[in-house]
């Protein structure tokens, strides 16, 4: 089972993302009507991109009155526009706010890892996003590890 | 519309405060593409060239591309034109950030704006509503300041585009800032602006960017992007460095000028203001603008001592016009500067360059303590930042370097100190070590400028192909391609910077599969020659000086380095240059030109 994985650290702010998104879903350019969003803090200098977190729990699934939201072969929680009546129930009970509208788009969406390879993934030009494999974090648990190394290791002892 | 434009931009008489949302014109939009080119078409149609640039005549054009918005690499950038008051030439000057963008995402592919307003105003875009709303209590504030003044009161998902005091007080190159740190930078668009009394403009949309051919449209972006990554200089050298990167690189061919270019060009401590040196010792993160696989922008920090600051930058060229160009090596001092210039928006390159022509100035004796307030000797780096400062606020003798240095030395008898062209000053590359640059600074079409035809690219870093940097052989050729095809990179929206690593195959992909076209790239390229020709036109029209270098580069020698001994060959290049163009043997487009590229 695969993840998006955000690495806030490598994320330049460049809304990529944003761009790649919309299109893959609309054929349209719209940061608006993307499934991710960046948010820029200038004080503290990052950039976080976010999308949805595709809960084990969903919110949005439990609440949907016509079962229009399930988990596809991808892992990804889905909403299948032929049940959807867009009543927006998931968009209120999404604690996330991983949900959205646009009038353009004319329905509730979210993000569907584009059917199994996220574009914001793929065309993210420094790594910030990937979709990668559950156990990805293992990088960031090494990091961990090679502090004790360093600390206790034999070359640190020399 | 789904041809890459919005199809409609917004005509603002400041004068009458009268708004009008006209269709874009498509038979202009098709022959000048956007940007630069379409917003000098704009401009040249409705604009006499005799025009005072800071009286109602001249018009102020801000105008996006096709690309602009989507996701065409690096498709942040809008540019603005109008006459400059620097120069007397063509004023287009460009920009990335993210305002742009949000312009299209608005729903207007430019806005023009005419006369002058009776009280500060700026103007207010959310999606449909426009207006021209009271801007007395931002009057007088700086850049950062009248940016969150903005986002306070029209909401922090707004972009903003302004300027300040030095703008609003005629300092000659101001620009105009947008996303705070990012600048339509050079030849004075915001003294322009400020003359119209229009403070700033801020704008959300929530709309889209549709192009004509998405698939087509999407597997041309996607190669670009990949290009890009996968260059040296594209996808490693400016992502790692930023521009900085480049001290070091044009260090070692002998071509950065040190003590306005009066001590040759070799600076024995460059890599004191490299970008290895600034990654080293200040980085805080990249920033890249919008949808930008490069990433060039830094954010920098100096922590501690007495030029304690913390901005964004600098690019190289500001690295060198107050580094090497004054004498300096402090980055400290170089960095305080340069985010000084953001904070009241005004170029960076003019400032540090006449900074260091009036340290020349004084070196001669040609002012004194008494003119400046201070002893401003070269290699001094706190009266560098203090002259600087002086400048952004108009305060003392910065009044008087706030007209850049063609006319502070003309004042004190020695214009031949000034390293201009067309009045403004060239920028971090000695074309007397590097000789295809310099034949640009001087035909380039708003003054000295290296952004019009960057010649440094193959003399320098061998793209496409390596040219010697000392030799004259084929650079007036080479010259014009470069100057054609960043005309056309401008006027499409996206950022010269893409063209190191993509060239016209790419833009031409790109464009066509935006707009809908079938034309070959021969007939794309075209259409940057058509600008090109545009601008040359206006200029001629407008009177401006004839093409020529400062004396300094025509005459004196470089006493080291790889170009010891030579000065630049502008004379054995200027003819076969002209003859390129299709010009007359005095640099003017015949009729025969004109007509064969459309131009009315």
């Amino acid at each position: 089972m695969k993840q998006l994985l955000i690495k806030p650290e490598k994320c330049i702010g460049c809304r990529t993302c944003e761009l790649m998104c919309s299109f893959g879903h609309y054929n349209q350019f719209n940061p608006k009507m993307a499934n991710v969003k960046v948010f820029e803090y200038e004080q503290a200098a990052v950039a976080i991109p976010v999308m949805c977190l595709q809960c084990e729990e969903p919110s949005c699934m439990k609440v949907c009155p016509v079962h229009a939201i399930s988990r596809d072969a991808s892992g990804a929680v889905t909403i299948n526009y032929g049940k959807c009546i867009g009543c927006k129930m998931c968009l209120n009970a999404c604690p996330l706010g991983n949900i959205s509208y646009h009038p353009a788009a004319g329905r509730v969406f979210k993000c569907d890892f584009c059917g199994g390879e996220p574009k914001c993934a793929r065309h993210c030009p420094t790594g910030a996003i990937t979709f990668t494999d559950t156990d990805a974090t293992d990088e960031r648990r090494q990091a961990v590890g090679d502090r004790y190394r360093d600390l206790i290791g034999e070359e640190a002892a020399k | 519309m789904n041809n890459g434009y919005i199809g409609r931009i917004l005509r603002i008489n400041l004068k009458n405060g009268t708004i009008r949302k006209e269709p874009l014109n498509d038979a202009n939009a098709s022959q000048y593409v956007g940007a630069r080119g379409l917003g000098t078409k704009y401009f040249c149609d409705e604009c006499d060239p005799a025009c005072d640039p800071l009286g109602p005549g001249n018009n102020l054009v801000i105008m996006t591309g096709p690309l602009t918005g989507t996701a065409a690499p690096s498709s942040g950038r809008y540019n603005a034109v109008a006459k400059s008051p620097l120069t007397g030439t063509i004023g287009a000057a460009n920009s990335g950030g993210h305002f742009g963008p949000e312009l299209k995402f608005a729903g207007y592919d430019g806005i023009i704006f005419e006369d002058i307003s009776e009280k500060p105003v700026y103007l207010y875009i959310n999606d449909d509503e426009v207006e021209l709303r009271d801007a007395s209590h931002l009057w007088g504030r700086d850049v950062f300041d009248t940016t969150e003044a903005l986002y306070e009161e029209c909401g922090s998902n707004f972009r903003v585009a302004c300027i300040s005091a030095a703008g609003e007080n005629g300092v000659l190159f101001a620009g105009i800032m947008n996303d705070k740190h990012r600048a339509a930078g050079r030849g004075g668009m915001g003294a322009v602006m400020g003359s119209k009394k229009l403070k700033a403009i801020a704008v959300k949309g929530t709309g889209s960017v549709k192009v004509a051919r998405p698939e087509a449209f999407f597997n041309e972006i996607v190669e670009a992007r990949d290009s890009l990554r996968a260059h040296p200089v594209t996808g490693a050298g400016l992502s790692a460095y930023g521009t900085m990167i480049l001290v070091n690189i044009v260090n070692g061919v002998g071509g950065l000028p040190v003590n306005n270019g009066s001590e040759g060009s070799l600076f024995p401590n460059a890599d004191e203001i490299s970008g290895e040196t600034l990654t080293a010792r200040h980085l805080i993160r990249n920033k890249g603008c919008f949808g930008c696989p490069i990433g060039c922008g830094r954010l920098t920090e100096i922590k501690a001592g007495a030029f304690k600051s913390k901005g964004e930058g600098p690019e190289y060229e500001a690295g060198w016009s107050f580094g090497a160009d004054c004498g300096i090596d402090d980055l400290g001092a170089v960095c305080n500067a340069n985010f000084l210039c953001n904070q009241y928006g005004i170029d960076p390159i003019t400032m540090g360059a006449t900074v260091a022509c009036a340290m020349e100035l004084y070196k001669i004796g040609a002012i004194t303590e008494e003119d400046v307030g201070f002893p401003l000797h070269f290699g001094d780096a706190a009266a560098m930042v203090r002259a600087t400062e002086m400048t952004c606020k108009g305060e003392g003798f910065g009044k008087i370097m706030g007209l850049g240095s063609y006319r502070m030395a003309e004042k004190y008898g020695h214009p031949e100190l000034s390293m201009s062209v067309k009045k403004q000053e060239m920028p971090a590359y000695d074309g007397r070590a590097i000789q295809g640059i310099g034949l640009e600074y001087a035909t380039s079409n708003r003054g000295g400028c290296h952004v019009r035809g960057y010649m440094i690219s193959p003399e320098v870093l061998g793209i496409p192909q390596a040219m010697d940097p000392l030799t004259t052989e084929n650079k007036p050729a080479m010259l014009k391609v470069f100057q054609d095809l960043t005309a056309l990179c401008d006027a499409s929206g996206i950022c010269l910077f893409t063209t190191f690593g993509i060239g016209l195959k790419e833009i031409a992909g790109m464009y066509r599969e935006a707009v809908g076209s079938d034309e070959s790239d021969e007939e794309i390229l075209l259409k940057g020659e058509r600008i090109w020709n545009l601008e040359k036109r206006f200029n001629i029209a407008a009177g401006v000086e004839k093409d020529t270098l400062p004396p300094r580069l025509l005459r004196e020698t470089l006493p080291s380095g790889p170009a010891k001994g030579r000065v630049n060959e502008l004379y054995t290049m200027l003819a076969e240059y002209y003859a390129a163009r299709g010009w007359t043997k005095d640099g003017i487009p015949t009729d025969n030109k004109l007509e064969e590229l459309g131009i009315k």
